[in-house]
């Protein structure tokens, strides 16, 4: 993903705009020693989106390591709502100035609301990823799914070690 | 998320949903670090947050602790300071380098001033771009010129092989390749105020596109009015081992104003200048001419030509071209490299070659070619990202007014 493409060890450092995002902080969270956010209570996939799962819905979108790689977002496209997403497969994308990123779905359902308000401010994505940044609002067709998504201690350990890679 | 965008400026690739290969997506080969070369400005550069990625072989800054949007927005404002180290200085020596260099370029060398230059092409056989390049006359014989990073090899053998054929003849030309230099680039509002504090000349008297050999901040220097954002600047080539000196003067002497700016923002303000970037929106298959370039080929070198790939090109000039450059707006995703023109009734008509968000402007631009005929300005189009056509029309170039220091 695009993450990989930032081939260097200065990036860990670098987080651009995680101060940004730390204005919208939930009480609990744990901060990765990659310093961007990360909050419990969620599950993650390794493609970097996070899901809130909240009785019959899941509200889906990416995390604040991801928003931090991309840089500042331009323009965001989103599904429309009664649209089926799947696990692990694309549902809209990502821009910022320099980069295109596909946004995959980490479970399978119907969309049943759209967050409208990035058509005209995408860079609530940066500076509230876990918020106001909301992507989609998703009917889980298949709530086992999540088990298999990780935890904040387990996505922590992942961004650190994805990169450390480079 | 899944990137298909590089950050390899150059080599941007567009996401083609469509099509992409999932497994394939995320591998891409770099060249280990230890293979990627160093300008002498590097660790200046990790210094100062540098963020550092792979670029036509070298490991250059892409931006540093700012935003890139805030970077270009700061140039116009403000000012940056480049590191341009990575691109090719060399001099052609000799009492016959300028016509040699004519057989190669479609600029009037002959006819430049002593301390002008210009932006020229080197052409091929076929009329195509081998690369651009700022030549600048320093002397009737004393060329130097400045070509791209990714270009080097290939450039540097294709004049080395025509220079060979020229000595064979009797031609008197020798080339230096200026390795013992490094190229900085300060451009913005601010970039003529705070060089002058560095030297004793009179910047005020240098002008867009002139040349002066001088001192800056204690050591000799090639330095040229010209640049790549449509900014008021300069491109300094000081000697390599007093580069991290001078660019650590620049800084202080604009009391934080100019900020060291990596090569995503050079790519936003050079997209937002309207000019071309040698992989994307200038290849070997594509001429001056369809570039919309015509006004760098001398207008003695259209009656006389004489370079390679006259034939083809004076051809074009009188026929006019098949297709040719244009700018575009556009509403949705910003239009990238390889997406499709359209015309209103869904007709493929051109390629975009360049595109993305302009920080200044705070809209979609891109450059592209379409069918001649259907490039003027105002012309509506639909251009298509992942698949989706959106609403644009075609407009002229710069879409950010120049500040060029001309003369009034």
């Amino acid at each position: 993903m695009a993450l990989r493409m930032w081939a260097s060890s200065t990036a860990n450092a670098l987080k651009l705009s995680s101060s940004a995002s730390k204005s919208h902080l939930l009480p609990a969270f744990s901060i990765s020693r990659c310093f961007s956010s990360v909050l419990e209570g969620l599950k993650y996939a390794n493609s970097h989106e996070w899901v809130k799962h909240e009785g019959s819905v899941a509200t889906i979108g990416i995390t604040d390591h991801a928003q931090g790689h991309l840089g500042e977002v331009v323009f965001v496209e989103l599904p429309e709502e009664k649209s089926a997403v799947s696990k692990e497969k694309n549902f809209g994308a990502v821009e910022s100035v320099k980069a295109t990123s596909e946004i995959l779905s980490p479970i399978s359902g119907e969309v049943i609301e759209v967050n409208t308000k990035l058509t005209d401010s995408p860079g609530l994505i940066n500076s509230s990823p876990y918020e106001d940044g909301w992507m989609i609002k998703v009917k889980p067709s298949n709530p086992a799914e999540l088990e298999s998504l990780m935890g904040p201690k387990e996505y922590t350990k992942f961004c650190e070690e994805e990169d450390a890679a480079h | 998320m899944r990137g298909g965008s590089l950050w390899q400026l150059g080599q941007s690739i567009t996401r083609r949903l469509a099509q992409s290969d999932k497994k394939a997506v995320s591998r891409r080969y770099f060249a280990s670090d230890a293979d990627l070369k160093k300008t002498a400005l590097y660790d200046f550069h990790v210094a100062h947050g540098g963020k550092m990625v792979p670029f036509a072989g070298w490991s250059m800054p892409i931006q540093y602790k700012d935003s890139i949007m805030d970077s270009t927005v700061n140039c116009r404002v403000n000012g940056s300071l480049f590191d341009v180290a990575h691109m090719c200085g060399l001099s052609l020596k000799g009492k016959d380098c300028v016509p040699f260099l004519e057989t190669l370029v479609v600029a009037d060398v002959a006819g430049l001033a002593p301390g002008t230059g210009s932006l020229t092409v080197f052409t091929n056989e076929k009329g195509g771009a081998i690369d651009d390049s700022v030549i600048t006359k320093v002397t009737d014989e004393h060329i130097y010129l400045v070509v791209n990073a990714g270009c080097r090899d290939k450039d540097l053998a294709h004049i080395e092989e025509h220079m060979k054929a020229f000595k064979s003849k009797g031609g008197d030309v020798s080339w230096h390749i200026h390795d013992e230099r490094s190229l900085l680039a300060l451009q913005g509002p601010l970039a003529a105020p705070v060089l002058q504090h560095l030297t004793k000349e009179d910047l005020s008297k240098l002008y867009f596109g002139q040349f002066q050999i001088l001192d800056i901040n204690g050591s000799t220097c090639f330095l040229t009015r010209t640049g790549y954002t449509g900014e008021d600047g300069f491109e300094i080539s000081v000697p390599s081992e007093h580069a991290v000196d001078l660019a650590k003067a620049i800084l202080e002497k604009s009391e934080g104003k100019v900020r060291l700016t990596g090569l995503g923002a050079r790519d936003s303000l050079r997209l937002e200048a309207g000019l071309c970037l040698y992989g994307n929106d200038m290849e070997q298959h594509i001429s001056p001419v369809e570039a919309g370039l015509t006004w760098a080929i001398g207008k003695r070198r259209r009656a006389e030509g004489g370079f390679l790939g006259a034939d083809v090109i004076l051809k074009q000039l009188q026929d006019g071209p098949t297709i040719r450059r244009v700018g575009f707006f556009s509403s949705g995703p910003p239009a990238r490299s390889h997406s499709e023109v359209h015309d209103e009734s869904g007709n493929k008509i051109g390629e975009i070659t360049s595109g993305g968000f302009s920080p200044n402007l705070k809209k979609n631009i891109a450059m592209g070619y379409v069918k001649s005929g259907q490039h003027k300005n105002g012309t509506k189009v639909k251009i298509l990202v992942r698949g989706k056509p959106y609403e644009g029309n075609i407009t002229k170039m710069p879409f950010v007014a120049t500040k060029y220091y001309k003369p009034s």
